[in-house]
């Protein structure tokens, strides 16, 4: 039963409630440096440090911290895991962190992490909030994943900077400016919001058969 | 930690939020100079040897350098250059003789400031090499300012007197023109005007050819990068 309980906080964000496709959060970083799968990745790992690190913390100590002062107790503990993965990249992998520029201080105002702590961590018990964070991070690096794939392969006919074409392929350039971006979530929401719609109609059907049938 | 102190009091009273927040910025802040004190050493040992990688890579044959800074009518050498002090880097090879200058330029381009070093032959008044360091240019077409091999290369060998120039591609004749990237029409007007502004700059004040500051004994982009 714990396990399961554990399973579904982690699911719900990699699928489900997942922060982009169905939340339509964290749209400043999701638009801006997914031009490159590895700017994705950078970029969701950084996420994923910071708001498993602030759920944790949050959620431990959600006892002490009282209400009146909560938000900025959150934005505290949020600010320092953002300058420690600030700080980190840049000493790790200097060119990632050039790319990136001022997306990484800019997490600190990412809403799907204060969101998470507000919504979540500081309701629920420890295991609970750090598996919540994990989906909810999987989630988004999962999204950033796709669009900088589909970008870079348009917008640079490449991979993770391997190029996959000959030397007749034209960039799509628009692809891995910021017009690309919107296009390329548009496209992904409208099957995202299909798929559901879909689901929806086909569970509908099943409920009706089973009445009739009964 | 913070939590002994909160829990005694038992009304959430103004005293205890001002103790809390003052605990949890206390605990950050000391997080926050425990991470950056553990990595400034990193960070400085990156640049400086980004630094030497570029100065290395604008001046063929170039295998040691120092940086030079006009004080009082001449160019010295010098340990740790003032900040916002201008600075060229004096290049030398094996044989600790004098190759060129590596000067550091930066000026607007399209989006934002365009930083580049370019490697300077006064003898024969040759731009010998350029390398972007930092450019915000539109990625896709700006950005050939520092992918295009074709632009890159151009600077190999190219005269500054009178001026550089940067023409339509393919128009190339003479030693001080380049071939402008199409497409990339103001980013690479922008690389050509900050070199000919930076050459002008410092025209007056580099010394005249085989009377370079010689290369001190200790190299000091070493103590650069141990500081």
């Amino acid at each position: 039963m714990k396990k399961n309980e554990s399973y579904e906080e982690f699911i719900k964000g990699v699928w489900r409630d997942n922060p982009v496709f169905a939340q339509v959060l964290g749209m400043c970083p999701m638009l801006a440096v997914t031009n490159s799968a590895i700017n994705a990745v950078a970029m969701g790992m950084a996420t994923l440090f910071v708001l498993v690190g602030s759920s944790f913390l949050v959620s431990s100590f959600r006892n002490w911290i009282p209400k009146q002062v909560r938000i900025s107790c959150f934005i505290i503990i949020i600010a320092t895991f953002v300058t420690i993965a600030d700080y980190t990249l840049l000493a790790l992998v200097p060119k990632v962190h050039k790319e990136l520029g001022a997306f990484i201080p800019l997490i600190v105002a990412n809403c799907l992490i204060l969101g998470r702590q507000e919504a979540f961590a500081s309701r629920y018990p420890t295991r609970l909030a750090v598996m919540d964070a994990i989906g909810m991070a999987v989630g988004f690096l999962v999204a950033l994943l796709s669009l900088g794939i589909v970008r870079e392969i348009l917008g640079d006919g490449a991979l993770f900077g391997v190029k996959l074409f000959s030397e007749n392929f034209e960039p799509w350039v628009i692809m891995i400016l910021p017009p690309g971006g919107f296009l390329t979530l548009g496209v992904i929401l409208l099957f995202f919001n299909w798929f559901k719609f879909k689901k929806d109609e086909f569970l509908e059907e099943v409920a009706e058969a089973e009445r009739s049938g009964n | 930690m913070t939590d002994v102190t909160n829990k005694q009091t038992p009304a959430p009273g103004s005293m205890r939020l001002v103790l809390t927040l003052a605990i949890a910025g206390l605990i950050s802040g000391i997080a926050i100079i425990g991470i950056y004190e553990s990595t400034l050493p990193t960070i400085t040992a990156n640049k400086a040897r980004e630094l030497r990688e570029a100065v290395f890579k604008v001046l063929p044959g170039v295998t040691q350098m120092q940086a030079l800074v006009y004080r009082d009518g001449e160019l010295v050498t010098v340990d740790a250059p003032d900040k916002d002090e201008p600075v060229v880097y004096g290049g030398y090879d094996d044989a600790r003789e004098f190759v060129g200058y590596a000067m550091p330029a930066a000026g607007p381009g399209f989006q934002d400031t365009i930083a580049i070093l370019y490697g300077y032959k006064p003898e024969e008044k040759q731009v010998v090499g350029m390398e972007v360091l930092e450019s915000r240019e539109t990625p896709g077409l700006g950005d050939k300012i520092y992918k295009d091999a074709v632009w890159v290369a151009g600077f190999s060998a190219l005269s500054v007197e009178p001026e550089i120039v940067a023409v339509k591609k393919g128009t190339k004749s003479n030693p001080n023109e380049i071939d402008a990237i199409t497409g990339a029409t103001i980013s690479s007007k922008a690389v050509v005007r900050i070199i000919n502004e930076a050459h002008t700059a410092w025209s007056g004040k580099l010394p005249p050819p085989d009377a370079e500051p010689p290369l001190r004994e200790t190299e000091p982009a070493n103590t650069e990068a141990g500081q």
